[in-house]
């Protein structure tokens, strides 16, 4: 408010009670979320820092913290990068199926089924994985044991049951595809009328259309939808636990019974028989977890919101 | 153009390049539809010539059927169009793979969970049960428990955070907690899950499992749902309402209580639901804060609590002897999660449609 020469004005003066407390109350709620987020970070360090700081030949395995986490952080990125790869063409193709080519009355009933997949529990996704997917991969494990021996990824010897880390990824893949392709539908959605309808004036055909106005527009929000489905893959519990066989160490070998496992998973599976040290070891490896999907996720806040200041569309 | 092709439409099949414009060609309406399901069919016949399998048909016929089409294309129409339909051959093949996944899920949970769908299921709790029978009350009570409690402390907290952004905040406070909430949001069940149990055993000593430590680390996960779809609803509600309020003297709180908040109450009531299907699933959370009892415990304050993603986790994987009863059990228990999740997603659905604020129009 500017201050003009008229009288002061009375509101002004008097700032009720009522005001007073539910400001304040608002405010205290707004920073209750700060001190929630530093908690997180203060008491996962408090409680991991026995870990930290033990001799490595206490910690279950007794090859210290390093060599204790890496196989693990080695399963969670792998993992992740395979959903990641396998969901993200699939997720773009499907936000523009919906977005450019389904009949416009079918599109909001695909869109709404799409996000019903968001919803469904990653238990359920793991009882799928390991019911359905698992027996469903075995026999093409067989066939690339034997013929595509020479590739590191399918060095062999397969799998019986199919549980195996591309299982895993694959299931991973299905869980993050709802997540990328919500957030793509909404930033190719949001391409500029004028542009698509430019293009089509000038006599482009439906797909040049797209790449000219659609894509350049909605490449940002694409990647960041990509980032949130990678924090969520990387994070992924209960269907990892599930359907991963893991009793290995670090292999790139995609098919075979042994394979490291993820962080989450991991603590899932071993926390509840476990105690004293090794509660703190899991700890420490949920940290790792923490700090690693911290930064991945302000990664994609921040490219997402690069996109918001620059497109003009706001 | 037309001038100078004086050939009827009917005799551009056969003739070539007329004259220095070519006629334009075109492909029948369903003919690449057509080519597309005779490349599935040659893609069945390769894969029954090594023992027919359904994911070698769907390989085969899928790479055919687009190439076919592509080609095709390519001859009668140019190259142009013919990549055009080569995207969205594409693109549609792609989206009908991804649904793949959606129909087997549902098929393969109502297959394997209908069997034990039955009274018992839902009024025995598991104890004392060995093999056939038991059920699932104790830990559909839990769940019920849990989410009620993390609902009444989320609820509150992330409805204030947010009218605290959109009425009052302002500067680098509004900042921070924007930013935070939005890496709240990706934060890791099981990190949640770790936090409340590392804030609870800092005092009551480790090895403690309690139904309200659930409810924390749940909280954790809900409250930046509530916090954003809040903020967003709060925000459609147009400045006119709030200036015509403190217009009449009304101070800001009331106007905030009786006028913003009964304005956006539709919104406000899918997203907390919305929210609350959010965690009515986890499950990593809990299994390292709750733990897992076969009795009926409604105490969130003492003992070990049991919720139903949980009951449905053990049951699988430590289905007991023989194993095929604590498997039937596993799935129905994910078939009544499904059925819960979806049902409260559809009454998110209705909340909005009913309680929408009655517009002029």
């Amino acid at each position: 408010m500017t201050i003009t020469s008229a009288p002061p004005s009375p509101s002004r003066a008097k700032r009720r009670a009522g005001d007073r407390v539910f400001a304040g109350t608002a405010t205290g709620a707004g920073i209750l979320i700060l001190l929630v987020l530093a908690g997180v970070a203060v008491f996962l360090i408090a409680e991991s820092w026995p870990a930290l700081t033990a001799d490595p030949a206490d910690l279950p395995d007794g090859r210290g913290l390093a060599g204790y986490v890496a196989p693990l952080l080695f399963g969670t990125l792998l993992a992740a990068t395979i959903a990641l790869l396998v969901a993200t063409p699939l997720a773009v193709a499907i936000a523009l199926y919906v977005s450019y080519y389904a009949p416009r009355r079918l599109a909001t009933a695909m869109g709404y089924v799409i996000d019903l997949l968001a919803a469904i529990p990653s238990v359920v996704y793991g009882f799928w994985g390991i019911a359905a997917l698992a027996p469903a991969m075995v026999p093409f494990y067989g066939w690339a044991a034997e013929h595509l021996s020479y590739i590191p990824f399918f060095a062999g010897p397969a799998s019986t049951t199919g549980k195996t880390m591309l299982t895993t990824g694959l299931v991973l893949a299905v869980m993050i595809l709802p997540i990328i392709s919500a957030i793509s539908r909404e930033v190719f959605g949001q391409a500029p009328a004028l542009h698509r309808e430019a293009a089509l004036a000038l006599g482009a055909t439906r797909w040049e259309m797209i790449r000219m106005a659609v894509l350049p527009y909605g490449k940002s929000g694409v990647i960041g939808g990509a980032m949130l489905g990678l924090g969520r893959a990387l994070g992924e519990t209960l269907a990892v636990a599930i359907v991963l066989s893991a009793s290995g160490g670090i292999t790139f070998n995609l098919i075979s019974s042994s394979n490291p496992s993820t962080i989450a998973a991991n603590i899932a599976l071993q926390f509840p028989e476990s105690s004293g040290l090794a509660v703190n070891t899991l700890i420490a490896t949920g940290l790792a977890l923490f700090v690693i999907t911290l930064a991945v996720n302000m990664f994609a806040r921040w490219i997402v919101t690069r996109r918001a200041d620059f497109s003009g569309a706001n | 153009m037309s001038t100078e092709t004086p050939v009827a439409p009917a005799a551009t099949g056969s003739a070539g390049p007329v004259g220095p414009v070519r006629p334009r060609r075109r492909l029948p309406q369903y003919a690449a539809a057509g080519v597309y399901v005779v490349g599935l069919l040659v893609g069945a016949l390769l894969s029954a010539l090594t023992g027919f399998s359904v994911a070698l048909t769907v390989g085969y016929g899928v790479i055919l059927g687009t190439v076919g089409v592509y080609l095709i294309t390519r001859r009668v129409e140019g190259r142009r169009k013919a990549t055009d339909r080569l995207v969205t051959t594409v693109v549609t093949s792609a989206f009908v793979i991804a649904m793949i996944p959606l129909v087997s899920l549902v098929y393969t949970v109502l297959h394997n969970g209908l069997a034990r769908l039955d009274s018992e299921f839902f009024n025995s709790s598991m104890l004392g049960i060995v093999g056939e029978g038991g059920g699932a009350y104790h830990a559909i009570l839990g769940t019920v428990i849990i989410t009620a409690l993390t609902t009444v402390i989320s609820v509150p907290i992330g409805l204030l955070t947010a009218i605290y952004l959109v009425e009052y905040g302002t500067g680098r406070l509004k900042k921070a907690i924007t930013f935070l909430v939005d890496v709240m949001t990706g934060i890791p069940s099981i990190v949640a899950g770790l936090f409340a149990f590392a804030l609870f055993a800092l005092f009551l000593g480790p090895g403690i499992r309690l139904g309200i430590m659930g409810a924390v680390a749940l909280s954790v996960l809900m409250i930046p749902v509530v916090v954003r779809s809040a903020e967003e609803v709060l925000k459609l509600v147009p400045n006119e309402l709030r200036e015509a309020s403190y217009a009449l003297g009304v101070p800001k709180w009331r106007t905030i209580v009786k006028v913003v908040i009964p304005t956006s109450i539709a919104g406000l009531g899918t997203g907390i639901t919305l929210a609350v299907a959010r965690v009515i699933g986890e499950t990593a959370p809990l299994l390292v804060t709750t733990g897992f009892v076969n009795s009926t415990n409604l105490n969130p304050f003492s003992g070990r609590m049991t919720t139903l993603p949980v009951f449905s986790f053990y049951q699988l994987t430590q289905p007991g002897f023989p194993p095929e009863f604590g498997i039937e059990r596993a799935w129905t228990a994910a078939l009544v999660l499904i059925v819960l999740v979806m049902a409260l997603n559809v009454v998110a659905r209705l909340i909005s449609r009913i309680f929408a604020p009655k517009t002029g129009r």
